[in-house]
């Protein structure tokens, strides 16, 4: 398997205040790689580095080969890299048809394909986003990242807090993408779901990599050192 | 703004032309000047309604492409008038007196100006895109105050109203035909804008920008366009207006005009499709009833704006169809 997604000793900032003292991370084409790390170690500024959201100050960012250090966010966007953030989800004053519109490129994933995904999201299409509960807002946020046809699709905290049984029901989701084949980079708290979905593991701790190995090889001492768990 | 919404703009649109076709029926032309003069604020409204409402862009400086419509026609129908050419560097250009050749031009050069004001403006957000914009259209002001050619701070009249095909355009229900036509064209155009991948985008973009850059949309240029066409409609209005004055002014650039505009919009509703040609409809009903009682009548405006911005940020279209969307 070829490296769809590499960092190499990747350092951040925001404005004076570095966050990322060197993280590196390989993620190969139909892998799901669980990024993970306590609060404030730097997972979701290494996701907004990926995206080109913050830039780098130093080290190696690759996506499908090709040097995207430099790109602006929108491009390295459509080069293949899906998003869906952390926080507030969808675009609230948009129906749910417009959210899946709005974001949509040509390629395997179509609406038919999404609403057989997320049969619930096809029961609200004239509803606007600020209407939905939570667990459905993360749906069209997920359903919103897939349209865009990525290569590798990013959760950020995708299940955080929604109630237990429409977590399961995101967590079914997240397994039926695996099973299509689908690249995969996820941060979440619950070990319990990583370790079911995840191939591989990398973890952060102060804005550096400080473990990185097949899940099945995470033990309990080392995810109770890195993760407090 | 969705198509189940489409009735509420529809009704404020045929009520327009109702007020003035009855008002023409009895008797009573300055009724429909005031009509065509709600079809033009209105026109200019949707215009800026489209950066403002749809797109977030808080323009202080729309009275630019407003004035710039304005004075493309002035000028076209005074050279016209005395049958010497606009400019003959790098070709020779007569002036018309067509409106169908003059709108085009005036198209072009308010989005132009656009164009340029938009590029420059847009790198900034918030308070310093309000200032920017407002800076340029006073540039704009400037320079026609001191560019005696085209009559200074005098302004510059046009004896004749220009012509368009097959219309009288003296009788001012013809003419305010010509406007309301104009109004309702461009109005559809905008609804069918805003409901396209485009406007959606724009809208997303007003509402969360980092979230449509991660769907691979670039803001800039979005908004850019938005700007652009945004201009253009306020440039036809000032065209339009022009004419119906057979007058233009350094006052149609300055920041009073953009405010006005600004004004139309918020009373009306901040991105709801015929928002602004209800607010101008209140603007000059209450400068018709009040005007002549006190001089002072945009005091009372100013209280309307600020109850309505304070308790109905929908404007009065929102205020009509309380939790709807028109």
């Amino acid at each position: 398997m070829s490296a769809l997604l590499e960092l190499e000793q990747v350092t951040a900032a925001y404005g004076p205040v570095q966050a990322l003292f060197g993280i590196d991370l390989s993620l190969a084409e139909g892998e799901v790689l669980a990024l993970m790390g306590r609060n404030g170690m730097g997972k979701t500024t290494t996701v907004r580095t990926i995206m080109r959201m913050l830039p780098l100050n130093g080290g190696a960012l690759r996506f499908g080969g090709r040097d995207i250090a430099r790109l602006p966010p929108h491009r390295a966007a459509r080069l293949g890299l899906g998003l869906v953030p952390e926080g507030r989800r969808c675009f609230q004053p948009l129906t749910v048809a417009e959210n899946l519109a709005v974001a949509a490129r040509p390629g395997d994933w179509t609406e038919a394909r999404i609403l057989d995904l997320f049969p619930r999201l096809g029961e609200r299409m004239g509803q606007t986003a600020r209407t939905l509960s939570g667990g459905e807002q993360q749906m069209l946020a997920i359903a919103r990242a897939l349209l865009t046809n990525p290569r590798l699709l990013i959760l950020d905290e995708a299940t955080e807090g929604l109630a237990p049984v429409v977590r399961a029901e995101i967590w079914a989701a997240i397994r039926a993408l695996k099973g299509q084949g689908i690249s995969i980079l996820v941060i979440d708290k619950s070990l319990k779901e990583l370790r079911a979905v995840a191939d591989r593991a990398e973890i952060v701790e102060r804005g550096r990599t400080v473990w990185s190995d097949r899940m099945a090889r995470l033990d309990d001492d080392t995810a109770h050192r890195y993760l407090g768990v | 703004m969705r198509f189940t919404g489409a009735l509420p703009n529809a009704a404020i649109f045929v009520a327009l032309v109702a007020v003035a076709v009855v008002a023409d029926r009895s008797g009573n032309p300055y009724i429909v000047t005031l009509a065509t003069k709600v079809a033009i604020f209105g026109l200019a409204g949707v215009g800026l309604n489209l950066a403002l409402g749809y797109g977030g862009l808080v323009s202080f400086g729309h009275a630019a492409f407003f004035g710039l419509g304005g004075y493309v026609t002035a000028i076209l129908a005074s050279h016209a008038a005395s049958a010497t050419p606009v400019a003959t560097v790098p070709f020779t250009m007569m002036g018309t007196n067509e409106m169908l050749a003059i709108w085009p031009v005036a198209l072009l050069v308010s989005g132009l100006a656009a164009l340029v004001i938009g590029a420059l403006s847009l790198r900034t957000t918030g308070v310093y895109f309000i200032m920017v914009t407002l800076a340029f259209a006073q540039m704009l002001y400037y320079f026609a105050v001191s560019w005696p050619a085209y009559g200074g701070e005098d302004g510059l009249s046009f004896y004749v109203r220009n012509s368009f095909p097959g219309a009288n355009i003296f009788a001012p229900l013809q003419f305010f035909a010509i406007c309301a036509a104009a109004l309702g064209v461009t109005m559809i155009l905008v609804a069918l804008l805003t409901q396209s991948r485009f406007g959606l985008a724009l809208r997303a973009a007003k509402q969360n920008e980092a979230r449509v850059i991660a769907s691979g949309v670039r803001p800039f240029a979005l908004r850019l366009t938005a700007f652009v066409l945004s201009g253009m409609v306020a440039g036809l209005a000032g065209a339009l207006f022009a004419d119906l004055n057979r007058f233009v002014s350094p006052a149609m650039l300055s920041w009073h005009m953009s405010g006005e505009i600004m004004v139309f919009v918020i009373l009306g509703g901040v991105g709801r499709l015929a928002g602004p040609i209800a607010g101008a409809a209140v603007f000059i009903a209450l400068e018709y009833l009040l005007g002549p009682v006190s001089d002072h009548w945009q005091a009372l405006l100013g209280l309307l704006l600020i109850l309505i911005v304070l308790f109905a940020p929908g404007g009065l279209m929102g205020l009509a169809l309380r939790g709807r969307h028109g």
